[in-house]
This record gives C-alpha cells, structure tokens and sequence, in this order.
C-alpha cells in the first residue's frame, strides 16, 4: 500500500505545477488547464486522505469538485473563445481594461 | 335600569344629530341639490340642531331633577363603555361630563345655534354654494357640543380644534376674495399658537395629576399647594399656558388680531361662531378649570389684568371703525375681555352668566346687521347708511334692544351680568380693574350707540340705486331677530351664578352687596349713550373735529394700536428673512450641506489612493488570492 505521504506529496507538486503556471504562463487557456490541475491536486489529496482515514465524505467532495470543474470548463471556455473574438490574442496581459 | 341608561345615551344623541346632519350633507349634499328641493339643505341643518336642542332641553331638566351629591353638585358622566385611548396608565374613556356648566353651555350652543341655523335659510338662499355652508354649520355644532360636553382634556381638545377647523373654513367661506382666504389662514395660524400652550399645558395638568379626566382634576385641584403673587411653580406654569390657549380661541392680547379679520365670513357665521359660541370657548375652559386656576394668584392676577386690558383697548378701537361688523367684532373682543376679567378675580360663575347673555344680544346684534347689509346689498360702512329706521323697522327695533343690552340698561340682559362684574372686581379689592372695567362700560355704551344712529338715523347716505333697493328681509331672517331679541331683554333675570356656582368647588365667599353700584353703572351708560347722541345726531360734524383735536390718539385707534404692524414686521423681518439669510444660507447651505458634501470629498480623496490596488491584470489578482489564501492558512495552522 502506498503511504498517504506519497500521495500528498505528489498532490502539493502537482498544485504547485499548477500555481506557477497560473502566475507564469500567459496563454489562457494553459492558464485555464493549470487551475484545472490545482483543482485535480486537491482533489488527489481528498482521495488520499479519504483512504487513509476510511471514510467516504471526502470521495463525495470530489465528485463536487469534479462537477463545478466541468461547469467551470465549459463557462471558462466559452469566455475565452469570447475574448479570442475580442482582441485577436489570447495574452493575459492584454485585458487589463478591469481597473480605474 | 333602563331610565339610568337614557341618561346616558341621549347626550350623546345630542353630540351625533349635528354630526348626522353633517354627514349626509357631505356625501349626499349633491344629490340634494339635484333635486330642486331649494333649501333641502339648511331645512335638514335645521332639524338636526333643533332636535339637539330639544334633546338638550330634556337633559337639562332631567339633570336638574337628580339627587344632589355630597358637595351640592348634580352631574352625570354619560359613558357608553368605550375607550378612546388606553396605553399603559394613560387612559381616555369617550364620556362626557353633563354638570349645570355644560348644560348652560349646550343650551346656548343648540338654542342660538338652532335660531342661526334658521336665519342662515333666509340670509344664504342665494348662495350656490350653500349645501356646503350648511354642512360646515353642522359640524361646527358637532365640535362645539364636543368642547362643552367632553368629559376629559383630549376629548375637549378634540372639539377645540375641530370648531377651529369649522372657523377656519367658514370665515374663508368665499375664498375666491384674497382677503377672506387671507384672514382664515390668519385666524388658523393664530389659533396655533394658542394650541400649542394649551397642550403643554394638558401635558403639565398630566404631570400632576396623572390624569385629564375633568372631573378628578377639579375635584384633586385643591390638594395642590397654594401659589401666591409672584411665586411660578407647576400650577402657575400649567394655568398660564392654558391660558395662552384661551387668548387664542377667545381673541385676547397678545392673540385677539384674528377676530376682526373673521369678518370676513358670512355674517351668520360671525353670529355664531366669532361672537355667541366658539370664542367663549377660552373663556369656558378657564371656568370649567377654576380650582386649579384658583391655586395661582399669578395666573389669576394675569387672566384679570388682560382681560381689562383686553376690554379697554378693543373699546377704543371700536370707538373708531365704520365698518359695522367691525364695530361688532372689537365690541365681541371687548366683552370677551370683561369675561376673563371676571375669571380673573375670581367670580366664575358671573364670567358664564355674561358669556350667557353675551351670546344673545351679540348674536342679535351680528344677525341685525347681517339684516342691514342684506337690506343695503352688501354695503358694510356704516358712512354709506343712515335713515334705516323707517325702512326696516322689525331690525331697527330689536337692534335697539339688542344694543340696550349690551350697553348695561335695566332690565335688558346686559346689565345683570356686568353689573356682578363690576361687583366682582370691588369684592376682589381691586379698585383700579374696577375703575377700567367702568370707563369700557361708558366707551361700550357709546360705540354701540353711535353704530346705532349712524345707521338708523339721519339721512340716507348712500346711493339712490341702493336707496331704491332697501327692503327688509324675510320671515326666516326676522324671526331669529324677534327671538333673540325676546331673549336679550329677559335672560338677565336668570340666577346663571347661583345654578353653577357648584360646578368650581371653591368656598364661598360673603359677598358685600354695594347698593350704589348699579345706579352708578347705569348713569355711565347713559352718559354713553347721551355722548353718542349729542355726537352723531345733534352735532354731526363735531366727530371730525374731536377726531382732529385728539389726532394722536385718533391715529392710533385707527391703527389698531399697530398690533397687525408690529406682527407682520415681526414675521416678515424676523421670522422670513431669518430663514432666509440665516437658517437657509447659512444653516442649511453652509452647515448642513457643507458637511455631506465633505462626507462624500473625504470618500473621493481615499478612493483616489486606494484605486491603485486595482490593476486589471489577472495574475496579480491571482497572486493575491493565493497570498491571502497562504496567510489565513498560516494564521490557522500556526501552533
């Protein structure tokens, strides 16, 4: 059996990955796919835990997690291919018109 | 059982037939007139307030038949079991307060009242309006039942207020003329003054006795220390202000500015409300509050002192208007003065005896001259008339009993009542009230005697157009006159003092009988009356040249001893300009707006630094996100 430490540690890589990528990149939709992986960090660190202490209310948190993922994919999506529209780039930097 | 219970529903019969009347001429009153019934209208007015009279009559006499209770009063509190306000230990049941005070003031009410209601038929048959006059007439009848017969303080101000209403509407009755919308709004702002006194003071009588009921505040009013001259304590305080109410609805100094100007309305109305009934209702207020007044000499010295005050100057004024109504208005002023007079040292039950006679021969007078101007189409200056004697002998002749009475003559109704007066004031040893009240007696005597022969005697001065237009009036009309006038010459004779004295709970005092004061009384009124003759029959020209000789005097007379000048330079300098260059510009536009508009600078100016948190660029908000995120978990997780 794998130790819980394992699976966190790979979790805690996995949602680092996923917040530099979100502070570095400036594509959005790999934006968009590393929230997707932090989201799928913790979602291993439910898991993990779930297993490790063996209960069920954690897997149930997932499928939550995993529903609004894919709500938020499917929304998130739409937006970018609004803003591709908009300003023919797909920079994060380019809007920037949310401020005073 | 049952007879018990009649006693107790028929006064408030007598309250709600005016109230009726009212009501059905309100929703009704158009219908009416459709119905080419002409005077369908004031018929029903009528009835309404003749059979509050009967009703009224009945109560009387059966109030009169009870056993007497223990201090030799007979009153009856008529209560239906309903409440009008309960909260906490503040309570006012809707009952009333039938005693021998209320039944004099309900039988003047409802009698004179009745025989106005009457005259008005034949005085207003050519208004279109009159639907409206008549409805008004009956709610003022309601109110004044209401003030009279109201068994507590808020019940009583319930009437007070409502007969002010009915005042201010019918003296604005035809408010397409400026100055008669002008002098309603006038007497409704002045009556404000005095209602604001009035219900400080309803809430210092509260303080004191923890109750308004009229009944426990007369009967628990001698508890109360006694408070000498010059001493102002809680009784004192509570008197005076209710005073400064009844300065308002009975047209004293500093508040009497608004009856002359009342004229304005439709001379029934005058008769009826600003000469007979509602500005006695000061006048009754005090009565009906006598032992408290009684322990405030400063309250009583003050009631005297303008109350001869009062009478004084309103006679000189009158003594040089010639405008007939007018003449009756500052006379009204003048004879409600002699009232508060008699309150003031303490002869209370004399006070409702003039008011009791007052209400006759003033109602007689107003309604007379509302004949003479019905005869001169209108005309009200009395320079315009003369030689009215011939051509409307049923109003000459009970103008001249009505004029008699007022003027203090053996055995007209005037006389008994100001002659316990002027008995009053010596029996209070006050020499200097007594001498005042005399000379007011001599200008009342004269004034009344000059408006008189100026306009029954001498030549015609009018037009011939009006001349050919002289006519008398109609039965409706004369009718009232002939009764009242039946009145005047004989309710002198009635004991009012003796029937109420009952009602003040005060001691009684011996009374010193002074056997030359009569005599005295009448041999000044008929100086008076002499003086007027020798003054505007015998020698017509010689007016002018005292009017000359005495220029000052005269001028200040004429201007009504520039109480309206001083009041108006006092709400125009003081009151409209203060607001304007003061509590506007600077009050309002300075302080008040000056600081929201700070409030909202200071916002911009912290905004302003603030916004540059705001950047737009999505990773630094993300990075702000996660740095919050790893601070609160931080703060969490620390040991």
């Amino acid at each position: 059996m794998i130790p819980i430490n394992h699976a966190l540690l790979l979790s805690a890589l996995l949602f680092a990955i996923g917040a530099l990528g979100v502070f570095l990149r400036r594509n959005v939709i790999t934006v968009f796919m590393c929230v997707e992986l932090m989201l799928n960090a913790v979602n291993l660190s439910f898991v993990a835990f779930s297993r490790s202490l063996g209960t069920l209310d954690a897997q149930i948190l997932v499928f939550f997690v995993m529903t609004v993922a894919a709500a938020e994919a499917a929304v998130g999506l739409a937006i970018i291919l609004a803003l591709q529209r908009h300003k023919d780039t797909l920079d994060v930097d380019a809007f920037d018109v949310m401020k005073w | 059982m049952f007879e018990d219970q009649i006693l107790h529903i028929v006064p408030f019969m007598i309250l709600l037939l005016p109230l009726g009347g009212f009501t059905v001429l309100a929703l009704f009153g158009d219908w009416i007139k459709r119905d080419k019934e002409e005077n369908g209208a004031g018929i029903l007015a009528c009835a309404t307030v003749l059979g509050s009279f009967g009703l009224s009559v009945w109560s009387v006499v059966r109030l009169f038949g009870l056993v007497a209770g223990p201090t030799g009063l007979r009153f009856s509190q008529p209560y239906l079991g309903f409440e009008w306000i309960e909260a906490g230990g503040f309570r006012v049941p809707l009952s009333l307060l039938l005693d021998p005070l209320s039944a004099v003031m309900i039988l003047v009410v409802t009698g004179v009242g009745a025989l106005i209601h009457v005259y008005s038929l034949g005085y207003m048959a050519h208004d279109p309006v009159r639907v409206s006059y008549f409805s008004y007439l009956n709610l003022f009848t309601f109110f004044m039942l209401l003030l009279v017969l109201g068994g507590s303080m808020p019940l009583m101000f319930v009437g007070w207020e409502g007969v002010g209403l009915c005042s201010y509407l019918l003296i604005g009755f035809w408010f397409k003329k400026d100055s008669a919308s002008a002098a309603g709004m006038k007497a409704f702002v002045v009556n404000r003054i005095g209602d604001a006194g009035l219900i400080l003071g309803m809430v210092l009588i509260f303080h004191s006795f923890g109750s308004l009921d009229l009944v426990e505040i007369t009967d628990n009013a001698g508890s109360l220390a006694k408070e000498g001259l010059g001493e102002f304590g809680v009784v004192t305080a509570a008197c005076l202000l209710l005073f400064l109410g009844a300065t308002g609805k009975s047209a004293q100094i500093p508040l009497h500015v608004w009856l002359p100007d009342a004229m304005e309305g439709p001379t029934p109305v005058s008769a009826l409300i600003h000469a007979a009934t509602m500005v006695t209702a000061g006048v009754y207020m005090v009565a009906r509050l006598a032992p408290l007044f009684h322990q405030s000499e400063t309250a009583m010295a003050t009631v005297a002192v303008v109350g001869a005050a009062t009478a004084l100057m309103a006679a000189t004024i009158a003594l040089v208007q010639t405008d007939i109504k007018r003449v009756l208005a500052y006379s009204t002023v003048s004879q409600l003065g002699y009232m508060f007079l008699a309150c003031g040292v303490g002869a209370f039950g004399v006070a409702v005896f003039h008011l009791f006679t007052h209400a006759f021969f003033k109602a007689l007078l107003f309604l007379g001259s509302g004949s003479v101007i019905h005869a001169m189409s209108g005309e009200q200056d009395m320079t315009k008339m003369g030689g009215l004697r011939t051509r409307i002998p049923w109003t000459f002749w009970t103008f001249v009993i009505g004029t008699l009475a007022i003027a203090g003559i053996y055995p007209f109704a005037g006389f008994f009542s100001k002659d316990e007066i002027l008995l009053g004031t010596l029996n209070a040893g006050r020499p200097v009230l007594f001498g005042l009240a005399l000379f007011t007696a001599l200008l009342t005597a004269f004034y009344m005697w000059r408006l008189l022969f100026m306009t029954f005697f001498g030549r015609f001065r009018g037009s011939h157009e009006a001349e050919h237009h002289l006519h008398e009036s109609p039965w409706s009309m004369l009718l009232p006159l002939v009764l009242l006038a039946v009145g005047s010459a004989t309710v002198g004779f009635v004991k009012v003092p003796h029937l109420i004295e009952a009602v003040f709970r005060l001691p009684v005092e011996a009374e010193h009988h002074v056997p030359w004061l009569p005599y005295l009384a009448s041999a000044v009124a008929i100086a008076g009356i002499v003086g007027a003759y020798y003054l505007y029959v015998l020698f017509t020209d010689l007016p002018a040249r005292v009017a000359t000789t005495f220029a000052p005097l005269y001028r200040l007379f004429d201007a009504k001893y520039y109480f309206d000048k001083a009041y108006y330079a006092l709400v125009d300098d003081v009151v409209v300009k203060g607001s304007d260059l003061v509590l506007w510009k600077k009050v309002d536009a300075g302080s008040i707006d000056g600081t929201v508009d700070a409030t909202g600078r200071a916002v911009d100016a912290v905004a302003g630094v603030l916004r540059f948190a705001q950047t737009g660029l999505v990773r630094s908000y993300a990075f702000l996100i996660l740095g919050g995120a790893v601070a609160l978990l931080g703060y969490l997780l620390w040991p």
